[in-house]
């Protein structure tokens, strides 16, 4: 890849500022605590007025599309054992109410957690004898969209299974981790300078409330690993696979650093 | 894919202006973007769009690149009788969509 | 992304500045609409009629955290009345790669003259929406909005 020209004076100045500013951050961070309750701020509390109206309306929000479409896949039957979600979770309004809201959620069988996909990969292909949706497809997002919507409006559950202690304290361990080409980690961003701005984008605390959203960046819905591959490009550090044990305990970690915000899914974000 | 999402008012009352709200799944493709090997991706747009209320042209529009994926259009039109509005999308390569709402007039 | 401009665009900056010489995908500069053919594109609807500024409300946000949905609101001062309404809505930007927007047509059967969408834009740009009434005459509004960049995106 090459730049065809020199870039001008201007935009070289603003590439020097842009370094520095990395340097004060990187210099200045520590590991930090988990914000405190009365601290912990939802990105949509920073949208603009059409982007939080966009959220606030079903009738507006371009993810409510991918919710009536798991609608949909819901009542669908599927799979070798020609099975429904809805034949054996009835109506998903009640059924599934707080699901979103205590995931990811630890599984015995896996001795380990699993997240919101995973689980319903796992009834697919155990319940419904169908083969697993693929990572970041339209139907598994669809799915996750409509289950997680059941959860809209409830607070995120503090978790309660002991269980889970480790693989959260391993997701810690990864979010003050410094990865990648600029020796970052996910903490000096979003623990010690959220509210500032990097480059002209504004700095969220960084929670999942909202997953999956629709993200005007995607113009469609994806998922919190998608998200978090992204942030992950941004750093210059290899973005772990779709599906790896590195994402579902950092997905744990980030509900339980947000542990009692209330669930938006799905949101609209930039 | 999702059925076009239709917002109409229940009922309205003869005589009264008001609000239809639409939106429909589609990526809208400028034409514009290029792959990361320099191959154009090729334009993918719905260009039109209309409105009908029992069968009389209320409401058209022509589209561009520009309008945003997944594209949301809102109009307004007076309620005369009750009956059904019917919507379609055109587009390119051959896109077409219809969808329908019931408008209670009283 | 959609509709941006390409060469030393905000965010090739970014990316060049982040990464630290690493150096920015060399894009193809497609022809982009410059505000003589915005002009032009509005000459097509008005023909030689004057536009008068006025009558038309343009509601679009100052400042946009991303540029591929942007919220855009047009209301028209106007009886709609059989004899005295409006005919159509038309919207311009100036820097897009090409000019036009949407081009809603309205009519009597409307009774309020205010429609709205979402649409792109590859940058910081002024938009103009144009009405045209039922009597011949063209007004106009326009409107400054600045694009932000989204942080942390899929690609260079």
């Amino acid at each position: 890849m090459n730049r065809s020209a020199p870039l001008p004076r201007t935009v070289r100045r603003r590439a020097a500022a842009i370094t520095v500013l990395l340097s004060v951050v990187i210099a200045g961070s520590v590991l930090a605590a988990d914000i405190p309750l009365d601290q912990r701020r939802s990105g949509y509390a920073d949208l603009g007025r059409d982007s939080k109206a966009m959220q606030d309306d079903d009738n507006v929000n371009p993810a409510t599309l991918w919710v009536l479409d798991g609608e949909a896949l819901w009542n669908q039957k599927a799979g070798a054992a020609n099975r429904a979600c809805a034949d054996c979770h009835g109506d998903a309004t009640a059924s599934m109410k707080g699901v979103a809201a205590r995931y990811p959620a630890y599984s015995p069988a896996r001795n380990g957690p699993i997240d919101l996909e995973q689980r319903i990969n796992l009834c697919r292909s155990e319940q419904q004898q169908a083969t697993p949706l693929p990572f970041e497809s339209r139907d598994l997002l669809a799915l996750t969209a409509y289950v997680g919507r059941q959860s809209r409006g409830m607070p995120i559950a503090q978790a309660s299974d002991e269980r889970l202690k480790p693989f959260i304290e391993a997701g810690r361990k990864l979010f003050t981790q410094r990865l990648g080409q600029i020796d970052l980690s996910c903490a000096q961003c979003h623990d010690d300078n959220w509210g500032k701005h990097l480059a002209g984008s504004f700095l969220p605390q960084g929670h999942p409330n909202g997953y999956p959203l629709y993200r005007l960046e995607w113009q469609g819905v994806g998922s919190l690993q998608r998200r978090l591959r992204n942030c992950l490009i941004g750093m210059r550090a290899e973005p772990y696979a779709f599906g790896s044990s590195e994402f579902v305990v950092l997905e744990l970690f980030l509900m339980q650093r947000a542990r009692g915000m209330t669930i938006e899914t799905p949101a609209v974000r930039p | 894919m999702a059925r076009p999402l239709i917002n109409v008012p229940a009922k309205v009352k003869r005589g009264q202006a008001f609000e239809i709200k639409t939106l429909i799944s589609h990526v809208m493709e400028t034409g514009y973007r290029y792959t990361t090997v320099g191959a154009r991706i090729p334009r993918d747009i719905v260009t039109f769009f209309s409105c009908s209320y029992n069968g009389e042209e209320i409401f058209r529009a022509d589209l561009s690149p520009a309008i945003s994926a997944n594209p949301f259009i809102t109009f307004f039109t007076v309620a005369t009788e009750s009956g059904t509005l019917e919507f379609k999308w055109v587009g390119d390569n051959g896109f077409s969509e219809i969808a329908t709402a019931t408008i209670v007039v009283e | 992304m959609d509709g941006r401009k390409r060469g030393a665009t905000r965010r090739a900056v970014v990316i060049g500045g982040l990464a630290g010489g690493l150096a920015a995908t060399l894009w193809v500069v497609p022809a982009r609409a410059t505000p003589e053919q915005m002009r032009a594109a509005i000459r097509n609807v008005v023909g030689t009629a004057t536009v008068r500024q006025g009558r038309v409300e343009l509601d679009v946000p100052p400042v946009v955290e991303n540029g591929n949905t942007v919220s855009l609101v047009v209301t028209v001062d106007s009886p709609m009345s059989a004899t005295d309404y409006v005919k159509a809505i038309h919207v311009f930007n100036e820097k897009n790669p090409q000019p036009n927007v949407i081009s809603a047509h309205l009519g009597p059967r409307a009774g309020k003259a205010k429609i709205s969408t979402r649409f792109r834009l590859a940058d910081t740009q002024t938009v103009t929406a144009i009405a045209e009434m039922s009597d011949g005459t063209f007004w106009s509004a326009t409107a400054e909005v600045i694009v932000t960049i989204a942080a942390c995106v899929e690609e260079f």
